[in-house]
């Protein structure tokens, strides 16, 4: 370990995450050409959340065939091993500032000092936990978040339960309920708050359907029960104001109740370091770059917005990787700002600003729709005008609707406000 | 008769009206891509899945993860699993190494998708 | 089990009075039901240390409370246990809340609390401008305080133990009779027998209590449910705002804890069980309701948790402490509601003395200091890590991200006197697992370092001790038993 010596490390780009998306910038920006790159990663190994989603489904489009999660994350691995990117694993990052001085530690190097040209904030994200929902009952042993149930089966192999309620049907949620079933536990409901559920269709069919677990919509966990395990729930159907609606409960014998009631991005960081934190995403705001509102970070992958596939994720965070890259070496780009703005039925559009320039590159626009749409339209307006309009036959809010703005169409922009919406 | 059925090929997730006379597909529609038509006639006939899970490793802190090499029957799901918790691993085992070869005679090799040294 | 002086109850006030007796030539033990200190009441309150201007004059709760508010900050220092000062507000908004804060002003000054001011509108929304601005006027208490209830219980056993007391926990108490020169109990975990028997068993003391006296105690088991919000940079209030107090308590508070979160609560509902620290939509939902009145702008994004605790409230009112009438070598602290963590030094002082007395203990020579506790990481400069980390490198692993929590610091929680043996418990005494992802990520870690430490399977770690266990079994684990 090199002793404290309170001088920064000078670094150009810094990447804090090697999950898919910190592993995917740090490659874009090594092949961009820079040499100072470093990768801080606070768990022992690289690979994110991908090392403990042993199920296949990734990679479709990015490899046109279909991979498990410690299969995608190995061929990044393997590609940032053979680009001699350093990466330093078991190290946690205290605290980032506006002007890029960053503080990590670690049971190797101990505290280090950084101080980085651009950084590429690729966190990723963490699961809602049960203390924000308030749900009532009591506090015992047997409630986990799905994904940290999901630590525990694939990357321990202990099993946390026998009788499952898996309360919200994010994607997660909906994988774990395959997952314990195939161990061995029973699956007795799913919960969904919403009237729709937050995860995939194919989730739905192949976690659920297959196996016979209900899910049950508009419904929620109303009651839990035990003292020190957990010993059942109590399970009620909602109103339109997502209020319990009495006379509806249902009770079920339970030891192990599963959460996967959202993720929400991991911004601490991004919020110390003064960035712009959209209430929508709880996400960065950023550019079409994905530079954040302080000049020299970027943002990409779940710690931008919550994405349903790594595929997206990685793209998403080659780009973020170029424009670290390039801001390093102080090809910065400049231009008035174009604001993207969330239109009618939709929600946390990203990027939300486009920055004009002479020639512009094609941007995704990715977005949520705020409820369920059948056969409905989507349009991108300049001030009035419309740019693109596409018709939809399902838009889901579990499923991440995105949009190419070709570069013509951002040539032809007014300057004044673009709105993304839907219209039914 | 008619069944409906979601495409689980991608997230798209199409919903799929499929025609169905004497155990023989008729038609299918709602799809937005071939694959959806190829799915939606398999799943009629014979589901297939892929099965992933974990395996432990003797003497290893860590199992190691495996899954089908390609879809078994829908049917053969548990019995590939009681094939996969009778199994004893031991390390070194290196992703793509088959772990299960022809579980349950399906004619599909059960592969490690990771490594544990 | 031969001892001394038994002390029943491992809370707030046994760990106290255990700390003082270990100061005498004794044996000491402390029987706790829970499977750690600090495991009722203790753990689940609003950790302030109030100034002493609730309880009527010349009441038990009006002098501990005063005299014990003043010993805080200096115990707080030797065992190594937080404490802030930031003041306290009561807010009326009525013309008769406005009488109510008059009153409590009067009652202050008469139970000698020093400071006090009753102060306008303008003033307290120069103080505190997230208060709802109905605001009349309100009582500014600068001397109310703040602590974190259980990590005060678990340094006050500390530094017991390193004396030589001894901690039973997972051991109910479950008769108590006079014997010959002393006391029989039976408990969970076998027979006892003590020449002094000290009850402080919290929402169990009145049960125990009239099993050694005529003269019967009635604790009525009273709930209280909060609200934790995450800490930030700039907490919405930087004292403890208090409504006018009601028939059943002081009312629901806003207030930063000491750690710079805040806390919404409690609610006041007696309720049968003392066992249950169940949360209910209703009484959320009230601390909720009342909470807005304080704080209109109230918002509840940042919840981390919700919790409730019971607090043993008795008949009469007032705490009962001293001698057991009729029981002689028997002692007690029962009925010990608010103000009772502030009164809890007064209240350890007191019956220490008042043993010491009269069974002429003789002061030890070497009377140990606390154990020295480290500062968490948490709170260290950017070299005070850099040395802590050159020191033991498992400060450079951080276990939970939230509270930044280290490793070294998890592992120095389990070794510690009283040592921390479940989930929970290395919560209480680090804070891992107490942040917005509430053990989502740290807590597959903890148990690990648990199983290491304890020398035990992880399936075998506990949240709170019992049956709360977190895994129930390991994948494939029949193939691997055939082998053996």
């Amino acid at each position: 370990m090199e002793h404290f010596n309170g001088i920064p490390q000078p670094v150009d780009v810094l990447v804090i995450g090697a999950g898919p998306a910190g592993m995917a910038a740090a490659i874009a920006a090594r092949e961009a050409g820079v040499e100072s790159l470093l990768v801080l990663e606070r768990e022992p190994d690289m690979g994110g959340i991908l090392r403990q989603c042993i199920h296949n489904g990734f990679g479709l489009h990015r490899f046109k065939e279909e991979l498990t999660g410690p299969e995608y994350a190995q061929r990044d691995i393997d590609r940032v091993r053979e680009l001699g990117i350093e990466v330093r694993c078991g190290t946690t990052v205290l605290s980032v500032d506006a002007n890029r001085l960053v503080t990590a530690v670690s049971r190797e190097h101990g505290l280090t000092l950084l101080k980085a040209k651009a950084i590429v904030l690729a966190m990723g994200c963490r699961e809602r936990p049960r203390g924000a929902l308030a749900t009532p009952g009591t506090r015992c042993a047997g409630i986990y978040s799905a994904g940290t149930a999901q630590k525990f089966v694939n990357l321990e192999g202990y099993m946390p339960g026998k009788r499952v309620v898996i309360l919200g049907s994010g994607d997660i949620g909906l994988i774990m309920a395959r997952r314990m079933t195939l161990q061995g536990a029973q699956v007795l409901a799913c919960v969904e708050l919403m009237p729709y559920s937050s995860g995939l269709n194919r989730n739905i069919v192949q976690c659920l359907h297959d196996y016979g677990i209900p899910l049950y919509l508009s419904h929620t966990v109303v009651d839990i029960q035990g003292r020190e395990r957990l010993s059942g729930v109590t399970v009620a159907q909602v109103d339109e104001r997502r209020e319990p609606v009495p006379g509806t409960e249902k009770h079920f014998d339970c030891d192990t109740l599963l959460l996967s009631v959202g993720l929400i991005p991991e911004n601490e960081l991004s919020r110390q370091a003064g960035v712009e934190i959209s209430p929508l995403t709880q996400g960065a705001v950023v550019d079409d770059t994905l530079q954040t509102s302080r000049e020299g970070i970027f943002a990409c992958g779940n710690v931008l917005h919550v994405h349903d596939l790594v595929d997206f994720v990685s793209a998403e965070s080659f780009k973020a990787g170029r424009a670290a890259a390039a801001y390093a070496m102080g090809k910065r780009r400049a231009g008035d700002a174009i604001a993207v703005r969330d239109g009618q039925g939709v929600r946390g559009v990203v990027p939300q600003r486009l920055l004009r320039q002479d020639a512009p590159e094609a941007v995704q626009l990715m977005f949520r729709p705020d409820a369920v749409y059948e056969n409905a339209t989507l349009r991108i307006l300049d001030g009035k005008r419309e740019v693109l309009r596409q018709r939809k036959r399902i838009l889901t809010p579990g499923e991440m609707v995105e949009v190419t703005l070709k570069p013509e169409h951002i040539a032809a922009l007014s300057g004044g406000d673009v709105t993304v919406c839907i219209a039914r | 008769m008619e069944q409906i059925i979601t495409c689980i090929n991608c997230p798209v997730g199409c919903r799929m009206q499929v025609c169905v006379e004497n155990g023989e597909v008729i038609s299918v529609s709602g799809n937005s891509c071939n694959r959806g038509v190829a799915y939606a006639r398999q799943e009629c006939v014979a589901p297939m899945r892929m099965v992933t899970a974990v395996v432990p490793v003797r003497a290893s802190r860590m199992p190691v993860s495996v899954k089908t090499r390609a879809p078994i029957p829908k049917e053969r799901i548990f019995d590939c699993m009681h094939a996969l918790s009778e199994l004893s691993l031991t390390a070194p085992i290196h992703m793509g190494d088959v772990v299960c070869a022809d579980v349950c005679h399906t004619g599909v090799d059960v592969i490690a998708t990771k490594t544990v040294e | 089990m031969n001892q001394d002086i038994i002390i029943i109850g491992g809370g707030v006030v046994g760990c106290a009075v255990a700390r003082l007796l270990s100061r005498y030539a004794a044996t000491v033990a402390v029987l706790e039901a829970g499977s750690d200190v600090a495991e009722g009441a203790s753990k689940a309150n609003s950790g302030i240390v109030h100034a002493g201007f609730d309880a009527a004059p010349g009441s038990r709760k009006a002098q501990l409370n005063v005299r014990g508010a003043r010993m805080y900050a200096r115990l707080c220092k030797e065992v190594g246990a937080p404490y802030a000062q930031p003041g306290a507000l009561v807010l009326a908004f009525t013309p008769e809340d406005r009488a109510t804060v008059d009153g409590l002003y009067r009652q202050g000054l008469a139970n000698g609390v020093e400071g006090l001011r009753v102060i306008e509108r303008d003033e307290v929304l120069r103080l505190e401008p997230n208060v709802n601005p109905a605001v009349l006027c309100a009582l500014l208490a600068p001397t109310s305080g703040l602590t974190s209830p259980y990590e005060l219980t678990c340094a006050l056993a500390d530094h017991a133990a390193v004396n030589g007391v001894t901690f039973h926990l997972e051991t109910k108490v479950q008769s108590i009779r006079r014997a010959e020169d002393g006391y029989e109990l039976d408990t969970s975990r076998g027979p006892a027998r003590c020449r002094v028997v000290v009850n402080c068993a919290g929402s169990d003391s009145g049960r125990l209590h009239n099993q050694l006296s005529s003269r019967e105690l009635c604790i009525i088991p009273r709930k209280g449910e909060y609200y934790l919000l995450d800490h930030t940079d700039a907490p919405p209030f930087t004292r403890t705002i208090f409504q006018t107090p009601t028939r059943m308590g002081k009312g629901v508070l806003v207030s930063p804890t000491v750690h710079g979160n805040t806390l919404l609560g409690p609610t006041a509902e007696d309720v049968e069980d003392a066992l249950d620290v169940s949360t209910t939509a209703q009484g959320l939902g009230q601390a909720r309701e009342a909470a807005r009145l304080t704080w209109p702008q109230e918002s509840l994004r940042s919840v981390i948790t919700t919790f409730a605790g019971v607090r043993a409230h008795e008949h009469g009112g007032d705490f009962v402490i001293g001698s057991v009438e009729g029981a002689p070598g028997a002692y007690e602290a029962v009925g010990i509601e608010s103000p009772g963590l502030s009164a809890a030094p007064a209240i350890a002082e007191e019956l220490a003395e008042k043993i010491a007395k009269d069974f002429r203990l003789a002061v030890k020579a070497d009377w140990r200091p606390a154990p020295r506790r480290e500062k968490p990481f948490y709170d260290m400069s950017l070299q005070e890590r850099a040395q802590a980390v050159e020191r033991d490198p498992a400060y450079g692993v951080l276990v939970c991200r939230c509270e930044q929590v280290t490793e070294a610091e998890v592992r120095a929680a389990i070794r510690r006197p009283v040592g921390a043996r479940t989930i929970d418990a290395v919560k209480r005494r680090t804070r891992a697992g107490m942040g917005r992802c509430q053990g989502g990520f740290c807590s597959p870690r903890v148990l690990e370092i648990l199983a290491e430490e304890l020398h035990i399977d992880p399936t075998e770690v506990t949240k709170c001790g019992g049956a709360s266990r977190l895994l129930v079994g390991i994948i494939g684990q029949a193939a691997q038993q055939k082998e053996v």
